[in-house]
């Protein structure tokens, strides 16, 4: 089998977000990155697994700057086998499909994994337009994934349940919560990562269509009003005079 | 130059996300100085009673490649509607099936897109701007869409369905649909329960409540409410809860009008998830917990004291309301 699996390069989910005096940027100094969980967590390790059930490859991709070399390092450390770097900034999701879509096109990969969505922008978009890009079948927000052949057996996560599907190869897929355990990388994984091949090539032309022009953060909350915990008809009273929501 | 929503219609009824995304488009056009037409795919009850919610017109298209849900099928009838009926915007919800085909029909269409925008356009400077919660909802991003057409997806409870007319005429449309790639084998949904993403109401547990045995009072308390049920990620680690209720970065993020907090500590990842819900409660025996400085109502006590005496108290209030 031969996999590639998308990762993006995001701030820690301990970051605090600080804007920029003008609210045009982020204010990064200081600011952590680690790679997507839903892209380490769960898309990686799951095509790390079929492989050391069916044979073959698993190779990383990320479109970004020399800093990221060191998520795609990590990346390695935890198993993958070989790596590509994009070598831009991902300035939106249509920029970064239409990156990976070029890299991806005449390569034959049986599948091609994203995270459900990253944790910066949330927009998950762009498993979608890689689909699209690619011509590929596309199964959002996967919780399981199992091969029999050539056909994966997917369960996907919908409003208030779930859904089975059938897929063949090849295919993208973004995965969910659920479609694998989290792997630490151990010393020797760490080692030998920074021996295995990690290529690194240049942009296609593509525009963006969308740009961010201001940051906000969310209005402050204006302060708790404390309810007597023996008292929980005034809690009742105030959800439906004041709050207004019950 | 119209507005045209796709109103999804899950086993062929509409829900919340479908009128959501109805007015949202009209209020677009509205902007805009143009009509709002809903687009239905597949077998649906009543399509015309998207009128009420603000569509002038309703096309709807059936076709044995629209029986079961494909991405690749679906966008390509998307793109196309879009196309033949001369829309430039394009207003989806941000649902599982909007997330699968939002940016199908993007690439399709040569449009820019944005996903789970949280509040309507507007046109600033005459730039058309959108904005949506980011970080997982740590911050809020305004976007230029720069291309003639544009692709929209509107989170959950960002607004409200309003009356905005009656009926409305529907008309069929034919569309060249692919075949499926991907073949639904089975569908489960847990019955009788307000999906998490589009509730109202959340009531949500944490490691506090020491052990999945004591969930009862959290499902009763829901239950009085109308509301659903969530948890923090440690919950849903250990298996007490379903992974599908995990709340915050790394789960679900939502914005209910009400969010109540029982034995959950507040860390920033759980935060990020919630903290656009218009109102929190907060309920904690440590009154240093974190959780209370992003809530607007906060009881500091035992939750094993504090919720079965909230149930009570709801249920005489309800008892009062009838
Ligand atoms: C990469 C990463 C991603 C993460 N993503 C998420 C995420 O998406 N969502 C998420 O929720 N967390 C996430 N976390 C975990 C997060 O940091 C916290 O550890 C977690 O939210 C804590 O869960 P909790 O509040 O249920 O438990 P605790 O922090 O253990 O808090 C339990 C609370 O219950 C209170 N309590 C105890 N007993 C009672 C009682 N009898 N009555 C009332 N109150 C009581 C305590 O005072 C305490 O405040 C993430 C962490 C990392 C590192």
């Amino acid at each position: 089998m031969k996999l590639l699996v998308c990762i993006s390069k995001t701030p820690d989910t301990e970051a605090k977000i600080q804007l920029a005096a003008d609210g045009k940027s982020l204010d990064t100094s200081g600011m952590k990155y680690i790679m997507n969980p839903y892209d380490e967590w769960y898309a990686l390790v799951r095509a790390l697994e079929l492989v050391e059930a069916n044979g073959g490859t698993v190779t990383v991709v990320n479109v970004g700057p020399a800093d990221n070399d060191q998520i795609i390092r990590k990346a390695l450390a935890i198993g993958a086998n070989d790596a590509v770097r994009i070598n831009a900034e991902p300035t939106s999701a249509w920029f970064v499909a239409h990156q990976i879509a070029a890299f991806a096109k005449n390569e034959g990969y049986d599948i091609i994994f994203c995270g459900k969505e990253t944790i910066d922008y949330n927009g998950s978009e762009v498993p979608a337009m890689l689909a699209e890009l690619l011509d590929l079948p596309f199964v959002s927000w996967a919780s399981k994934l199992d091969m029999e052949g050539d056909t994966a057996t997917i369960q996907r996560d919908i409003e208030g349940g779930v859904e089975i599907v059938k897929v063949k190869t090849p295919f993208v897929v973004s995965a969910a919560k659920g479609m694998a355990e989290q792997r630490i990388p151990n010393m020797r994984g760490i080692m030998m990562a920074k021996r295995k091949p990690l290529k690194v090539v240049e942009p296609v032309p593509a525009e963006d269509p969308v740009a961010i022009v201001q940051y906000a953060m969310p209005p402050a909350k204006k302060g708790v009003k404390l309810v007597d915990p023996e008292n929980m008809d005034e809690l009742v009273r105030l959800l439906h005079e004041e709050a207004k929501v019950i | 130059m119209s507005v045209l929503v796709f109103a999804e219609a899950p086993q062929g009824q509409f829900k919340k996300a479908a009128f959501e995304a109805v007015t949202y488009g009209r209020k677009t056009a509205d902007l805009l100085g143009t009509e709002c037409h809903a687009l239905v795919l597949g077998e649906a009850e009543n399509p015309a009673q998207l009128g009420t919610w603000g569509a002038h017109k309703v096309w709807h298209a059936t076709h044995d490649n629209l029986n079961t849900f494909d991405s690749r099928s679906w966008a390509a009838a998307i793109a196309q509607a879009a196309e033949k009926t001369g829309a430039t915007v394009v207003v989806m919800s941000h649902t599982s099936t909007g997330k699968s085909v939002e940016g199908r029909v993007a690439i399709r269409l040569g449009a820019g897109s944005v996903s789970g925008v949280s509040r309507l356009p507007t046109i600033d400077g005459g730039q058309f701007h959108v904005v949506k919660p980011v970080f997982s909802g740590k911050a809020y991003a305004t976007f230029e869409i720069k291309t003639e057409k544009k692709v929209l997806s509107v989170m959950g409870n960002a607004v409200r369905p309003e009356t905005l007319g009656s009926e409305a005429p529907v008309e069929a449309l034919s569309l060249d649909v692919p075949a499926p790639a991907v073949e639904v084998v089975e569908v489960k949904r847990v019955e009788g329960r307000v999906p998490l993403p589009e509730a109202e109401i959340v009531v949500s547990g944490g490691r506090g409540l020491k052990g999945p045995e004591n969930w009862g009072m959290i499902e009763e308390l829901a239950e009085v409410l109308g509301a659903a049920t969530a948890c923090s990620r440690p919950v849903a680690d250990m298996g007490w809860r379903p992974h599908h209720e995990h709340v915050g970065q790394t789960g679900l993020a939502i914005r209910p009008n009400l969010y109540i907090a029982i034995g959950i500590s507040g860390a920033i990842q759980h935060l990020a998830g919630v903290n656009n819900s218009k109102v929190i409660v907060v309920i904690n025996k440590d009154p240093e917990a974190p959780f209370f400085k992003a809530a607007d109502y906060g009881v500091v006590g035992d939750a094993f004291e504090v919720v079965p005496r909230l149930i009570e108290a709801i249920k005489r209030f309800k008892a009062q309301q009838n």
